[in-house]
């Protein structure tokens, strides 16, 4: 699904990404730990082509094809989706109308959809003007439902969310990796996964959305490169018990 | 560059226009004019169906030609015809507006054409809008409108007002006074559409004042070419808890001199007071001013300028606060410059290209939502944006 070879990123002149390596499969969840400023949410503005992110050296593929220099909406096009920690406002654009551009030519039940978030009081309202941190959130779950990316990438998902919001929070990004949770009629539930190959970029800090998804692989990103290859659940063990020390040991 | 700079503001020359001869006869239904006039009257937010109105006024030229009411509860006139029914309106004729203000004041003064009288019921809650338009059909015609709006206590109503020249005139120049009167618990919504020729001179002067508890929301449009507007609508919240909103949006194309904005006096305790506008020169020059004045505690008011420069054009926008006693409540938010890059790259991220990204972000600059406009104006509105964005980028 995504692959990063040898990438070197610099950021205003600075270089942040450091030499990246990663493969991520179909349907695979991938979670990215790391100090604050190690360059997570540089990795994933990187993937998703932002201006101001100069890659200098390396190549990025998506399904095989090489989006090193492709424009964010292309990537977009292709399947790449984005929740963003701190989206802008934009004033005048309803949300309603927001998440139809997200499907782009594909029809979508906007209504249907925000009763899955919680949203529907808030679709008439400007995209993010006044929202809390848990509409913020639902408000970019909603649009990637209807985007229906190949690959989602996560920054953060728990951050600014309440315990309550949490839980739907969880439930709905997993229903977006993992696709229906429930058999339908007619389709087994092995057909119906085999059918979704969502993968997840995920950051976290707190480790909270391991509760709700099925991690299969996580990395720590440190000061712009790449280490400790393990599973999710034993690398926030030891973070939480020793910190982000080990890394300087492992990378030195 | 635009050439059109500030110090080259353009200049009214009176004696340049025909103020008389211009006669026009009268018609029964608005749907007896022709076709490309009712375009131009719909461009304007006129609808020569009537459908969904509760009257219809139209002045062209130098007459009345038509003037219906079909709800009980509003009384519309031809100002001539409400002098004489009520000896003179003592009351309103000038009486908020200073006959001596300027030389336009004075022209309208000496020798007006015509112009609507709209007056409620006490009581009368009018639920479809009086529309009115002011029609100019002739090179170099200087049409006078003296127009005045009275709502009476605990009435309510809409008056959208359309501006518009037919589609052969170029040269023009429209005086219009508007006096409004808003009483106790009165709430007066009106929507002016601008829909001019590229050669039209235009200079309004209206003041409106708000008794207790009344309401005033001013809606003002213009998205097509015009050579000169110069306007000031100024509001007195005069009564306790009164409250008055200015919503405006101007795009001016090559060619267009915009000087258009607001101010609000805030004169009795709990008065609130806010200004929006929302600017886009394609090329031409606009003067957005605004000023709030509190005069009593407490009171609020808030003013907003925002305007985007995308391609060539002038903004300069001047926002003004004035407190002369302690306790008022003033603030302002100015914004011109350009779209910012990460709302641009927040839709690229959805899929939009940047073309798409920017013309997403400008139609949302320009909703008119918050106007609480009907719905078939509105999307005529709509209509006109996507027609002028065209020439945005």
């Amino acid at each position: 699904m995504l692959t990063i070879e040898d990438l070197f990123v610099k950021v205003g002149g600075r270089e942040i990404l450091k030499g990246i390596d990663l493969q991520i499969s179909d349907g695979e969840n991938f979670i990215l730990f790391g100090p604050n400023g190690s360059g997570k949410t540089s990795l994933l503005m990187t993937v998703m082509g932002f201006d101001g992110y100069e890659i200098v050296q390396g190549r990025i593929y998506y399904n095989d094809q090489d989006i090193t220099h492709m424009p964010a909406y292309q990537r977009a096009r292709l399947g790449i989706g984005m929740s963003f920690q701190r989206p802008p406002t934009i004033h005048g654009l309803k949300t309603r109308d927001m998440v139809r551009l997200c499907a782009g030519d594909n029809e979508v039940d906007v209504d249907e959809m925000a009763k899955e978030v919680n949203f529907t009081e808030l679709l008439d309202r400007d995209i993010n003007a006044g929202f809390s941190g848990g509409e913020i959130k639902r408000a970019e779950l909603l649009q990637l439902m209807a985007q229906d990316p190949g690959l989602v990438l996560f920054d953060e998902p728990e951050s600014g969310v309440d315990l309550e919001n949490m839980n739907l929070i969880g439930k709905v990004i997993r229903g977006i990796l993992d696709g229906p949770l429930e058999p339908r009629n007619g389709i087994s539930m092995k057909e119906l996964k085999s059918r979704h190959q969502t993968s997840g970029l995920i950051i976290t800090h707190t480790g909270y959305i391991l509760d709700y998804i099925n991690a299969d692989r996580g990395q720590v990103l440190y000061e712009g490169k790449l280490c400790c290859t393990a599973r999710p659940r034993d690398i926030l063990d030891h973070i939480s018990k020793y910190g982000y020390k080990e890394c300087v040991r492992c990378l030195n | 560059m635009s050439q059109l700079k500030e110090n080259e503001k353009p200049r009214v020359d009176l004696g340049r226009y025909s103020f008389d001869q211009h006669e026009q006869p009268a018609l029964k239904d608005l749907r007896q004019l022709s076709e490309e006039d009712r375009k131009q009257l719909l461009m304007a937010g006129v609808d020569a169906s009537g459908a969904q109105r509760s009257g219809s006024f139209l002045h062209v030229n130098h007459s009345k030609v038509h003037c219906s009411s079909c709800r009980k509860g509003v009384e519309i006139l031809d100002i001539k015809e409400a002098l004489d029914k009520y000896d003179g309106l003592p009351e309103y004729y000038w009486q908020a507006v200073d006959k001596d203000k300027d030389e336009f004041t004075r022209a309208a003064a000496e020798k007006v054409h015509g112009g609507y009288f709209i007056k409620t019921e006490k009581g009368a809650r009018i639920k479809d809008p009086v529309q009115s338009c002011l029609f100019i059909k002739g090179e170099n015609v200087g049409q006078n409108v003296h127009n005045i709006i009275v709502i009476e206590e605990d009435s309510e109503l809409h008056v959208i007002t359309g501006c518009t020249t037919s589609a052969d005139v170029t040269s023009a120049l429209h005086l219009g006074i508007s006096e409004i009167y808003i009483k106790k618990g009165g709430k007066l919504t009106f929507t002016m559409v601008h829909n001019w020729g590229s050669e039209v001179m235009v200079r309004p002067r209206t003041m409106a004042i708000v008794e207790e508890d009344g309401v005033f929301a001013s809606n003002y449009i213009l998205l097509r070419p015009v050579k000169s507007v110069q306007s000031f609508p100024t509001v007195f919240l005069n009564g306790a808890r009164s409250v008055a909103s200015f919503n405006s949006i101007l795009v001016a194309p090559k060619g267009s001199y915009i000087d258009s904005g607001n101010k609000i006096v805030l004169n009795a305790p709990d008065t609130r007071g806010e200004i929006i506008s929302r600017t886009i020169p394609t090329g031409g020059t606009i003067i957005a001013p605004g000023i709030i004045e509190g005069n009593t505690a407490p009171a609020k008011g808030h003013l907003e300028c925002k305007g985007l420069v995308l391609s060539e054009g002038i903004i300069h926008a001047i926002p003004e606060l004035k407190a002369t006693v302690p306790g008022v409540e003033l603030s302002h938010e100015a914004a011109v410059g350009k779209i910012a890059q990460e709302e641009i790259e927040y839709l690229m991220a959805r899929g939009l290209d940047e073309e798409q990204a920017t013309s997403t972000i400008v139609r949302g600059f320009m909703n008119v939502d918050i106007m609480g406009l009907p719905a078939e104006l509105q999307s005529s509105i709509e209509e006109i944006i996507d027609e002028t964005e065209k020439d945005m980028f």
